[in-house]
């Protein structure tokens, strides 16, 4: 782009009460939320993030608790390079203690890194790749709502189980599609499957037309789409014209988010088959949370993202209390010393590989006829339990992983 | 990769030529009589597509009568910006025109999605035009066929306008010698005025066809515009039918890239750009000043 329109905003100072304690860098633990705000996946993550996080901040009563903490805010435009010099420039000029949600796997994985050197907190919501609790494993990072493998797991062997055994695969030409990729054809083929090909499109893509073509003209059982946001729903949109399914094939969304099925109705939607670590509409604790949530958001219910977003800074900010430290290495470890228990992701725990674990949920999209009211779009097909929903913590290559 | 197969790439690559077409086409006319370069384009592009959604949504017009409103609203909207901003640039600097424009979009584009955020919101198919034909070697969506046969008449029809009759001539006129032509009497800042709202028109109905097939969202303008920018240099900045030749002849060379190359598919055209540009500075189609 011509402008770097790179915005850093402080969005919250929460009022202080007492003097600070000595050991929280100067005296505020400075959190700083770096998403898409403006581009492909700011509804799945973008300011609905920044309010997850400022939910969290409020539950966990850090004024009444005398602990100072603020929100600083900033749009990463899906870059790496722009990522990095916001991280770099927090880290050494604002004293940001910890980063959180960071979608868009290329900048996560840059952003790993520079924390892992400067010693400070990395709490991803958005981005994917499994890699990050894998070879790119740190000590100072925690995967928080979901991975590729995680969703490789839920949503590919679902549909090779129930007979899509031939894949054709839509992937993002970036480190998360090559991770999604990766991850579901390994899964495809454990269960018996074949890849019959696949095809990397640029990020982002508006036309879809000539990759369906080659799908289609693949004879592949499965499309699987390796990538998110308006890709995803303009590939399954312009499936729908280029008569995919009619013609007998069908399209397994391997990351799609709430917002998707929301942007694409359910006419278009229905019967897709996806993973996901939340939904608004679980449980009693889960749906007052979200309301909250809505009434601040121009109505429209959390993704997993942001849920994890708020799970993960409710988190933090217990191990920092507990601690009484915003060391960024302390913290982590101390964050994986303490269970986590929260209302949106109920009781879990994080792992030495970083990757936190909960329950992930196999869900359909309901019918138009289903649907009782807005928002009201999935039914869950099958539980995956915390155990099993991860990948298992010995074959992640994970150099922090004693063997 | 069979042969039968590439025709439908060609097909295929014809469609996302029509849009590159129609825009750039809209680009050529305004800075070809105004000498602005309208970064805008893509916002109104946009503007168009979202015209016809709340057209359906409040007001329960459908496609057909989208086709017909929303590039007028469009245009409306662009002799707006031009009778309150574009007019007091035009003695400026090319890059003064540059940056308002570009500051409009940004606003529009910010404006739309703080509204109705980055997702977009689902547009169907007329029901006249759904469905599609198999021609063998591929399913060809009826909607897709319309796009192109549709744009080639409007490209064809603005073509014929400006270079074959009266209007056009006074229209070439004007952009060689304002003040001679105002001397014959003929009202030339209305004539700059029209010609913008008539360029913005064609982006905003090239909105309403994406609509169907895109979802109506903020940032489809933003992702478009740079390569419909590449397109109307390699075309000859200013070249009517440059702008609609090189628009029809890179959608498809880019449909090709994405069966060979898939992943130099949105930089192909830059390529070509900047060997054009080593080659021949004007453009294709262009004359040299």
């Amino acid at each position: 782009m011509l402008i770097t329109r790179v915005l850093v905003l402080t969005i919250a100072l929460i009022a202080a009460t007492a003097t600070a304690h000595a050991q929280i860098s100067d005296g505020i633990v400075k959190i700083g939320v770096m998403n898409d705000q403006s581009g492909t996946y700011a509804d799945i993550t973008g300011p609905g993030s920044t309010t997850a996080a400022r939910l969290a901040v409020e539950d966990f009563g850090a004024a009444k608790k005398g602990l100072k903490v603020e929100i600083v805010v900033a749009d990463h435009l899906n870059k790496p390079d722009v990522g990095s010099s916001i991280a770099r420039q927090w880290y050494d000029a604002e004293k940001v203690d910890v980063i959180v949600d960071v979608p868009t796997s290329s900048v996560a994985l840059a952003i790993n890194q520079i924390t892992r050197d400067k010693g400070k907190a990395f709490l991803v919501s958005g981005a994917a790749s499994s890699d990050l609790t894998g070879k790119a494993c740190s000590p100072n990072t925690i995967h928080w709502t979901y991975d590729t493998w995680a969703l490789a797991n839920g949503t590919g062997s679902a549909i090779v189980k129930t007979g899509g055994d031939t894949w054709f695969f839509l992937t993002a030409d970036y480190a998360f599609g090559h991770a999604l990729e990766r991850d579901t054809e390994a899964v495809v083929v454990k269960n018996g499957g074949k890849v019959l090909g696949k095809v990397r499109h640029p990020f982002p893509t508006a036309d879809f037309s000539s990759f369906l073509l080659q799908a289609q003209a693949s004879k592949a059982k499965i499309i699987g789409l390796a990538n998110a946001g308006a890709d995803t729903t303009n590939a399954i949109k312009q499936g729908a014209e280029f008569g995919i399914v009619k013609g007998g094939q069908q399209f397994a969304g391997l990351l799609v988010f709430i917002s998707d099925v929301h942007a694409l109705s359910l006419e278009k939607a229905n019967g897709l088959v996806l993973t996901e670590a939340f939904y608004w509409d679980l449980n009693d604790k889960t749906r007052a949370w979200s309301k909250r949530f809505a009434e601040k958001q121009h109505g429209a219910m959390p993704t997993m993202v942001q849920a994890g977003v708020y799970s993960a800074v409710l988190h933090y900010l217990k191990a920092v209390e507990a601690l009484k430290s915003d060391d960024g290495t302390k913290v982590i470890a101390k964050m994986k010393e303490m269970p986590t228990d929260d209302p949106l992701f109920g009781k879990g725990v994080v792992r030495a590989d970083g990757r936190k674990i909960h329950p992930m949920y196999l869900f359909e999209v309901k019918k138009p006829a289903e649907a009782k009211g807005p928002w009201d779009y999935y039914k869950v097909r099958a539980t995956i339990p915390a155990e099993q929903a991860f990948r298992p913590l010995d074959q992640g290559e994970c150099p922090l992983v004693k063997k | 990769m069979p042969v039968q197969a590439l025709f439908g790439q060609v097909l295929i690559g014809l469609i996302n030529g029509a849009f590159y077409a129609m825009l750039s086409l809209g680009l050529s006319v305004i800075f070809g009589l105004l000498n602005i370069i309208n970064f805008a384009h893509g916002a109104l592009y946009m503007t168009g597509a979202f015209a016809a959604y709340f057209l359906l949504q409040w007001a329960g017009l459908g496609y057909w009568w989208s086709l017909l409103l929303a590039p007028i609203a469009v245009g409306l909207l662009g002799v707006v910006l031009e009778k309150t901003m574009l007019k007091r640039l035009y003695h400026l600097d090319h890059l003064y025109g540059l940056l308002l424009t570009f500051g409009i979009a940004l606003i529009i584009q910010g404006g739309f999605r703080n509204e109705f955020g980055s997702s977009g919101l689902p547009y169907a198919i007329p029901s006249q035009l759904t469905g599609g034909y198999n021609l063998g070697f591929m399913f060809l969506p009826t909607y897709r066929a319309w796009v192109v046969v549709f744009s080639i008449v409007v490209c064809v029809g603005t073509w014929v306008v400006i270079e074959r009759t009266r209007l056009g001539a006074y229209l070439r006129a004007a952009t060689e010698n304002p003040t001679l032509v105002r001397a014959f009497g003929i009202n030339v800042p209305r004539m700059i005025t029209l010609t913008y709202g008539f360029g913005v028109a064609l982006a905003g109905l090239a909105g309403v066809l994406a609509a169907p097939i895109y979802q109506v969202n903020p940032l489809m303008g933003a992702d478009l515009i740079i390569v419909v920018f590449a397109v109307v240099v390699i075309g000859g900045m200013g070249s009517i039918m440059g702008s609609i030749v090189t628009g029809f002849t890179l959608g498809i060379v880019e449909g090709f890239t994405k069966v060979f190359y898939p992943e130099a598919s949105n930089t192909v055209i830059f390529v070509i750009m900047a060997l054009v540009l080593l080659v021949r500075p004007a453009g294709l189609f262009g004359r040299t000043a």
